[in-house]
């Protein structure tokens, strides 16, 4: 399977960008109770994650639904709170902030998420949806916010402006709708935004619309993205770098450039294959996909958590101890005992 | 094309009424397909493509305003026939359907291998014990282990689910299977799985598929045979092969342009605007106002033309084709 | 707000909807209009009664309306007041030992049936020896019939069916009947023409006045009838309705408001605030309330807003929270509640402003079908003998009129009327709450 390198991926990964989010050894873990107080054990959505995130960088966390993604993005949020590790954002763990702090770190991290309907209250119309943010975060001064918003929406391209002030997202499109919730992530100014899947329930045809309406608005900005998909071909497109998550960990991080040329870990590959392009060779041949399913974050398999369905399992080695990660390239790791 | 067709459309036509007015869901559909043949309905979300399978399969709901035309099921024309006969004829057991988010709408309280046997017993009456072997062997075909019969719907993962639910439609081997977007609520290596199963059953069922989705990568893993759906209507008919190397409609052209690719080194482009609305379509071309190859015929409904064994709803092609026979446009 | 009052207004697509919110209106309309009219305090003071107030009414008449209906036509009250000048006055100085006073009454009787009593209220002022009056009856007939003597204190009421020796003169025929009787005709059919009624008053001093006041008490009075205590039903009828109306509002809103506060801080903060709430409202769905309720009105008091705080706080924690917590567990998943805490909304924010106008629709329609049920409720605890000692309700007047067993005495206007009253109200309120319902919940719509 050739892939070829992009040569139209966004601004190339600056290695000497200053580190704006730090992820050290996170770990998330929720309890299980039984009958409502017993400790019955605990999901370990996130399990040892660590990563850095420079000011303005794009990064993509690539994974199948239950690897964690989700949970490690709402911790970045601070909407869960870390079991272990630190999440260092500008020089402060965000874990131990009190609320007066979380707030202030809040207004700093847009999120985006996969719903464009659900994400907006049905009751209220688009000003007052981006008036929300505005108000909490204490933009006291009426003209100044009524100034943000219109900025916000023509930033989206919702023009003219007067015309989606006063509607509720009922009547709007998917698209317009997405829109809208990009802006309101926006409108606070942060420096990073968090994109839970933000196309996947869009039509085909928009979601190259609003996936480069995103890339235009973080080059403008200078923004941090994370953007969160499990859908792989859109990711050269958007981003610098990717992680590939497994079971609550990342098994793969790479420049995208690096990781389509060359991937290494066996489940990234397994992904790879898995993703279809248009090409009606396709109805012709079988894709070979790991057996099994991904394993429960109560008990995950000892050692790599991978190796009761890798086909390259080392007996002995991989069902015992935890791969470290280990380079293969400069900023290219795999977290596999295959590459020792 | 000119196969022993076992399902042949013709100007198959829904409408449903609502409180704003009619909506013109499937208008005047055509296409057909073989034995053992996978056609897939592309098309983007209020095209109609769901309707259209609820058209095939006659489940109608209550605010139906319009449902006519020709539905040939191996050369019988089953829209003569009522609906006690469609359902003891040909209902899950010539075609049958896995709807969109099959996998949400299993009995929460029935066990899914009774869940999978259960048509048997409607449809053939045949006892519990049958039934359910030849539920097993779905459960085989579909490659979910069988201890899993005993469980209910929801101590199953999601593909899971949409496998029993491929099973349920599978039972009664029927000749055709509709597939309302089987996979996309699905993860890539679940997707993958269930694509592969979908051939696999191909092959060794020889079922036919008609498969709706929005997926156009997804689409051609199973496809023989493409036809895409806008605003109700049926705008290409194409081999597979034809159709994906080289798109004959405007929309088709641009739909395929849109879709991001993992091997090719080609940035996708988006469709400027919406499709319209299915309340209240104007006359003329449904696609003219974001086609950029529009001109002034296009105000007037383009006629089917075929092209090379193609059909494509264009008024540019009308050099290049012959026009498809006028009594199977137009019904009084 | 803006859409919800678009989508109230929908209601209007529904003739139900616009049958009950006339009805409705009409009624609170009453209830305004009795409110200015008949201030609360005059209410309460007509309602304790008293023969200062209703003495010149009779007891348990029919509604005045009934002749429309009737083949025979009843009397109303007939008052004559020689205060008033209604009666011809003489009088005939007999010395210095005092003076003859005689008091004429004539009056035209035209209907088809007896009056229910007949009574002659007196008034004398004299020093020290009371006068004596005796009265005569004249029909228009020329027959004349003497009825009795009566010694007059300052104030003396003569009940002519009381007075044995007229009853044997009579023979045995009640008064009412007899002094209008024809006797030529068997069946007790009333004479119709001019009555004449003579008091004459012998005093014993000088300087003794008397005056007197003829009644004889109709079989129908009034728009609404009267009760057992001669007083007019229209007061309980007009009054019933702004406290029913207002009992049942509020009754409804507190419970519905503070339930759905209840069950949004409940489900946000979960934990154990949540399974405290929950245990406390199970407990309570099953305590009976209206065996409390009768605790509460027995052993403490039966003001009506005692009652109204018992009923509001038993109903707090009831079905309700059960209903509202399910559906706010479902809007707290919503990603938009999510996004809300991501851009640093605080708690009690999201409750108010994201949690729950999500809710409002589902409350206006069981806030207004809830209505009815407590009027009803209000009504039923009066029967029980646990209302409001003072205010004059419908309930009240149902339960009049069962105790003075009303319907075995065929006064169905008693019971008929209050019954009525409450039925609009409730079907009223009933059929605005069902549209409602249609409006908020669209997949009700097919039905």
């Amino acid at each position: 399977m050739d892939v070829v390198a992009s040569s139209s991926s966004p601004v190339a990964a600056d290695a000497a960008r200053e580190t704006m989010l730090s992820i050290k050894d996170l770990r998330v873990w929720f309890e299980l109770r039984r009958w409502g107080f017993g400790h019955a054990g605990s999901v370990r959505a996130v399990d040892g994650v660590s990563f850095d995130l420079g000011y303005g960088e794009a990064i993509a966390v690539v994974g199948e639904s239950g690897c964690g993604k989700s949970t490690l993005m709402k911790s970045i949020l601070g909407l869960h709170l870390p079991t272990e590790g630190q999440i260092v954002f500008e020089g402060t763990n965000v874990a131990e902030l009190g609320s007066r702090q979380m707030q202030w770190y809040r207004s700093h991290v847009g999120y985006v998420q996969q719903d464009p309907f659900g994400a907006l209250p049905p009751f209220m119309m688009v000003s007052r949806i981006l008036e929300e943010p505005l108000v909490i975060n204490g933009v006291r001064d009426k003209v100044e916010r009524q100034e943000r918003i219109v900025q916000a929406l023509e930033e989206v391209k919702l023009t003219p402006v007067d015309d989606f002030l006063n509607k509720f997202p009922h009547m709007l499109s998917g698209g317009q709708q997405q829109r809208i919730v990009i802006a309101r992530a926006m409108i606070l100014q942060p420096r990073l935004i968090v994109a839970d899947e933000p196309v996947s329930m869009l039509d085909a045809s928009i979601r190259v619309e609003i996936l480069k309406l995103m890339r235009a608005l973080q080059e403008a900005h200078d923004l941090a993205v994370i953007y969160i998909t499990h859908d792989l071909s859109t990711v050269r497109y958007f981003s610098e770098r990717i992680f590939v998550m497994y079971a609550g960990q990342i098994v793969e991080k790479a420049r995208v450039d690096d990781l389509l040329a060359n991937p290494s870990h066996p489940y990234t590959l397994a992904l790879l294959a898995a993703t279809s392009d248009p090409d009606p060779e396709n109805a012709l041949t079988f894709k070979d996909v790991p057996p099994g399913e991904p394993p429960s974050l109560v008990h995950p398999p000892a050692g790599c958590r991978f190796h009761p369905r890798c086909s390259h399992a080392i007996a002995g080695l991989c069902d015992a101890e935890e791969p470290p990660e280990f380079e293969i390239s400069p900023h290219h790791t795999a977290a596999c005992w295959l590459f020792k | 094309m000119a196969q022993d067709s076992l399902l042949r459309l013709r100007d198959l036509k829904l409408y449903f009424r609502t409180t704003k007015g009619t909506v013109q869901a499937v208008d005047g559909v055509r296409f057909s397909l073989g034995h053992n043949e996978a056609v897939v309905v592309i098309g983007e979300s209020g095209c109609g493509k769901s309707s259209l399978a609820k058209a095939v399969l006659r489940l109608l709901p209550r605010n139906v305003e319009t449902y006519e035309g020709e539905v040939f099921l191996n050369g019988t024309d089953v829209m003569q026939l009522d609906e006690e006969a469609f359902r003891k004829q040909v209902r899950w057991v010539k075609m049958s359907l896995v709807p969109q988010a099959a996998m949400n709408a299993l009995n929460p309280v029935l066990r899914v291998g009774d869940q999978v046997a259960e048509p048997m017993m409607v449809h053939y009456d045949v006892g519990k014990e049958e039934a359910l072997a030849q539920a097993q062997r779905m459960f085989e075909h579909v490659g979910v282990p069988l201890d899993f019969m005993q469980r209910y719907a929801f101590e199953l993962s999601g593909g899971m689910r949409q496998r029993v639910a491929i099973a349920m439609s599978l039972v009664t081997a029927p000749a055709l299977i509709i597939l309302d977007e089987p996979t996309s609520a699905l993860d890539v290596l679940t997707q993958a799985n269930i694509m592969n199963m979908l051939k696999r059953i191909k092959d060794e069922m020889e079922t036919s598929f008609i498969l709706i989705t929005h997926d156009i990568a997804t689409s051609s893993e199973l496809a023989d045979k493409v036809a895409v759906m806008y605003a109700g209507q049926i705008v290409e008919v194409s081999d597979a092969f034809q159709f994906f190397t080289e798109p004959l409609h405007p929309y088709s052209q641009k739909l395929m342009a849109s879709v991001p690719r993992l091997r090719a080194d080609v940035e996708p482009e988006f469709i400027t605007g919406q499709p319209p609305s299915l309340l209240g379509l104007k006359p003329g071309c449904r696609f003219a106002p974001r086609c950029p190859m529009r001109h002034d015929r296009c105000d007037q409904d383009p006629p089917v033309y075929e092209v090379d064994g193609r059909e494509v709803r264009c008024w540019l092609y009308e050099g290049a084709g012959t026009r498809v026979a006028a009594e199977e446009v137009a019904r009084a | 707000m803006r859409s919800l009052w678009n989508n109230v207004r929908q209601i209007g697509r529904y003739p139900s909807a616009i049958v009950g919110l006339t009805i409705i209106l009409l009624v609170v309309a009453f209830g305004i209009y009795t409110v200015v009219t008949l201030p609360y305090r005059e209410a309460i003071q007509l309602w304790r009664g008293g023969e200062e107030i209703w003495g010149e009414s009779p007891k348990m008449a029919r509604p005045v309306w009934y002749n429309l209906f009737s083949r025979d036509k009843l009397p109303t009250t007939i008052v004559l007041n020689s205060r008033e000048g209604e009666a011809v006055k003489s009088r005939e100085p007999l010395g210095d030992e005092g003076d003859d006073i005689t008091l004429v009454y004539t009056f035209d009787y035209a209907y088809d049936d007896f009056p229910q009593e007949l009574t002659v209220f007196f008034e004398a002022t004299y020093d020290e020896k009371s006068p004596y009056a005796s009265l005569m009856w004249r029909t228009p007939d020329g027959r004349e019939i003497r009825l009795g003597q009566v010694t007059l204190r300052p104030t003396e009421t003569y009940r002519l069916a009381l007075d044995d020796r007229l009853a044997r003169r009579l023979r045995d025929v009640p008064p009412q009947i007899a002094l209008f009787a024809d006797p030529e005709i068997e069946e007790p059919t009333p004479v119709k023409g001019t009555y004449e009624l003579e008091i004459r008053v012998t005093t014993f001093e000088p300087n003794v006045d008397v005056e007197a006041k003829w009644v004889a008490y109709g079989q129908v009075h009034g728009l609404a009838g009267t009760d057992h205590r001669r007083r007019d039903l229209m007061v309980a009828l007009q009054w019933g309705t702004p406290i029913a109306l207002a009992f049942g509002l509020l009754a409804a809103l507190g419970t519905t408001v503070t339930t759905m506060l209840v069950a949004a801080v409940g489900v946000w903060f979960g934990g154990w605030v949540d399974g405290i709430i929950q245990r406390i409202t199970e407990i309570n769905m099953v305590l009976p309330l209206l065996p409390i309720l009768i605790m509460v009105g027995t052993f403490y008091s039966r003001s009506i807003w005692t009652m109204l705080g018992a009923v509001i706080a038993l109903s707090i924690f009831g079905g309700g929270i059960k209903t509202f917590r399910a559906i706010f567990i479902q809007v707290r998943e919503a990603p938009y509640i999510e996004a809300a805490r991501a851009y640093g909304a605080s708690n009690g924010r999201i409750i108010v402003r994201y949690l729950i106008p999500r809710i409002i629709p589902v409350m206006i329609p069981s806030l207004v079908s809830g209505v009815p049920v407590y009027v009803f409720l209000e009504a039923s605890l009066t029967l029980l003998g646990l209302g409001d000692p003072v205010l004059p309700t419908w309930g009240k007047v149902i339960e009049d009129a069962r105790a003075q067993g009303a319907l075995h005495n065929a006064q169905y206007y008693w019971v008929l009327q209050p019954a009525a009253l409450l039925m609009l109200v409730g079907l009223s309120f009933a059929m605005v709450g069902f549209s409602l319902d249609r409006v908020f919940n669209p997949r009700l719509r097919g039905l």
